[in-house]
């Protein structure tokens, strides 16, 4: 009896907490399909309205925005599978003089994001004369410490022995890195992949300092501006702007929510 | 002999575009930052001089650059423990076999795939005076509301209240892959000795759940540096400075007031800051603790 007692009130008290957790977002969604003044008021059964987000559309250019950011993030990361799973091999393989020492550097990125630098960085960009562009925002991003660190993982648990039998059929280095390291790592390239992708979605002060024009300016930094209360907005209508932007990754995630925690937990078993 | 040399030359021509990435823009701009830390800044009549530690000294005279680190202390206070406190708690819940398990889970994760401008647009409304939510539902119960954000005693913990609700869904993640990996013979065996789930949690899932902890703090204390996204559209700073943190008032210095040698010397406070994590992190905790 005691025992039924407790699980009820620990399901009673989880369940309190989600709802409570979700409820901010609930909430934007909701306002974002109502009149600013019906959310103001929190009534509850007014009238459902689209016309937040074509008055949105309309205002400012989120599908420029949105395409921005999809570029951006589908470009790094093909740079950063690249760049990563060339070095992770290397790591991983090769066994060459100085790579424990290089490892090492490579790691700091793990610490020392590139946003923490904005200030030498942004001259590092301005001077390769990529501000305000999209490679100027990417280009700090373009290699991940956490990439290859991951990939250095999966490649090293690979067995010697399928590395020698290509070998042994006179494959090439790099063949055996194509077509035996790379297919048995897909996994991995996924699980970085998810992270990547909602990483650079969301990142925001990097952006914020090289873009400066409607065509470079990804979501978050477009989304901010757009809700600034300088630029006096009705509520509603941020709440629609906001829907907007986080709407491909929500969707995504909502689709894939198995793969994108699994994802997530694999980044963090190091 | 010939292999040999190839096996070296291959591998850092392999390892070489992402070091040449890394290394410009990430341990290169580490040193920059500390060299022009030694300039003044410079200007079309007189340019930039060697003025030694001046930025230092200008530094522990500034009274911004006390208040911003103090709130970038209180910031990692109030929100590290609580967040991986509520991350424990959330991760223990969906463990279990609750109804609608899958639900709980997604409900506590979805704020972290958010970006912080999002989530924080949805909670300027919550905060806003009069009309805000917050507001709305505290007034009619007879409580005195501040101007959450507009009121210097509140708007540091209006941003830290946020970040737990951000994070802590992200560290549940890694406290339930350590729970799922923990053998249930654990369970039985402490069943059978008599010992109460409460015993069971403090004495055999907490201490194994250690390495776990470990890799949480090390990410939360790095985001207590880190994350300032929310502040850009809450409260800039203000009022006064009283929610602006270290990288914040690095931004204000470099790109509003175009003050580039003191922005640097204020990177190379919060460097020292992540050096010490890492020696940290490193040196004391990784012996320590017992690793599988």
């Amino acid at each position: 009896m005691s025992k039924y007692f407790s699980f009820t009130l620990t399901s009673i008290g989880a369940w309190i907490l989600a709802l409570l957790w979700i409820s901010p977002l609930i909430f934007a969604f909701w306002a974002a399909f109502h009149s600013s003044s019906d959310a103001i008021n929190f009534d509850l059964f007014s009238p459902l309205t689209l016309d937040n987000f074509i008055e949105v559309w309309q205002q400012a250019p989120f599908p420029q925005y949105m395409w921005n950011t999809f570029i951006l993030v589908t470009g790094l990361l093909i740079s950063q599978c690249v760049l990563a799973t060339l070095a992770a091999f290397a790591f991983a393989r090769m066994n060459f003089i100085g790579g424990g020492v290089a490892f090492a550097l490579v790691l700091m990125q793990l610490m020392v994001t590139p946003e923490i630098l904005i200030v030498e960085n942004y001259a590092t960009v301005a001077a390769m004369g990529f501000a305000d562009s999209l490679v100027g925002i990417g280009l700090p991003y373009a290699a991940s410490a956490f990439g290859i660190f991951l990939l250095r993982q999966s490649f090293k648990s690979i067995p010697k022995e399928l590395d020698d039998a290509a070998r042994m059929e006179g494959c090439s280095t790099l063949g055996i890195l194509w077509r035996v390291y790379v297919p048995l790592a897909i996994p991995t390239y996924l699980a970085y992949g998810l992270v990547s992708i909602s990483h650079h979605w969301n990142n925001f002060l990097w952006p914020l300092v090289i873009a400066n024009s409607v065509e470079t300016r990804p979501l978050t930094v477009g989304l901010a501006i757009f809700g600034a209360p300088e630029s006096g907005v009705e509520w509603s209508q941020i709440s629609a702007a906001t829907l907007i932007s986080v709407a491909p990754l929500l969707i995504a995630f909502l689709l894939f929510q198995r793969q994108f925690i699994k994802s997530f937990m694999a980044s963090g078993i190091k | 002999m010939r292999i040999f040399g190839n096996r070296h030359v291959l591998g850092w021509l392999l390892i070489s575009p992402a070091v040449i990435l890394l290394v410009t823009f990430t341990h290169y701009p580490s040193i920059s930052s500390f060299i022009s830390s030694l300039f003044s800044r410079g200007n079309p009549i007189r340019p930039a001089q060697f003025v030694g530690t001046d930025q230092y000294t200008a530094m522990m005279q500034d009274p911004v650059f006390w208040t911003v680190l103090e709130n970038n202390m209180i910031y990692a206070a109030g929100t590290i423990p609580a967040s991986i406190g509520l991350a424990l708690l959330m991760a223990v819940l969906v463990d279990q076999m609750l109804p609608g398990r899958a639900f709980l889970r997604l409900a506590y994760f979805t704020p972290t795939i958010l970006p912080m401008i999002a989530v924080a647009n949805i909670w300027l409304f919550f905060y806003t005076p009069e009309i805000g939510l917050l507001d709305q539902v505290l007034r009619p119960l007879g409580i005195d509301t501040p101007n959450w954000l507009g009121d210097p005693d509140t708007a540091l913990w209006a941003i830290i209240f946020i970040t737990i609700w951000k994070e802590a869904g992200f560290f549940m993640i890694f406290y339930l892959a350590a729970l799922q990996t923990q053998s249930p013979e654990l369970k039985e065996a402490a069943k059978l000795e008599g010992a109460s789930p409460f015993t069971f949690f403090w004495r055999i899932t907490f201490p194994l759940l250690m390495p776990t902890t470990l890799f949480v703090l090390v990410n939360a204390v790095l985001n207590s540096f880190k994350l300032v996204d929310h502040i850009f559209i809450l409260t800039k700073g203000g009022p006064n400075n009283a929610s602006s943190l270290i990288l914040y008032y690095i931004y204000e210095t470099a790109f509003s007031f175009f003050d580039t040698p003191y922005a640097a010397a204020l990177t190379i406070v919060l460097l020292a800051f992540l050096a010490l994590l890492a020696l940290i992190q490193f040196g004391v905790l990784e012996k320590r603790i017992h690793y599988r």
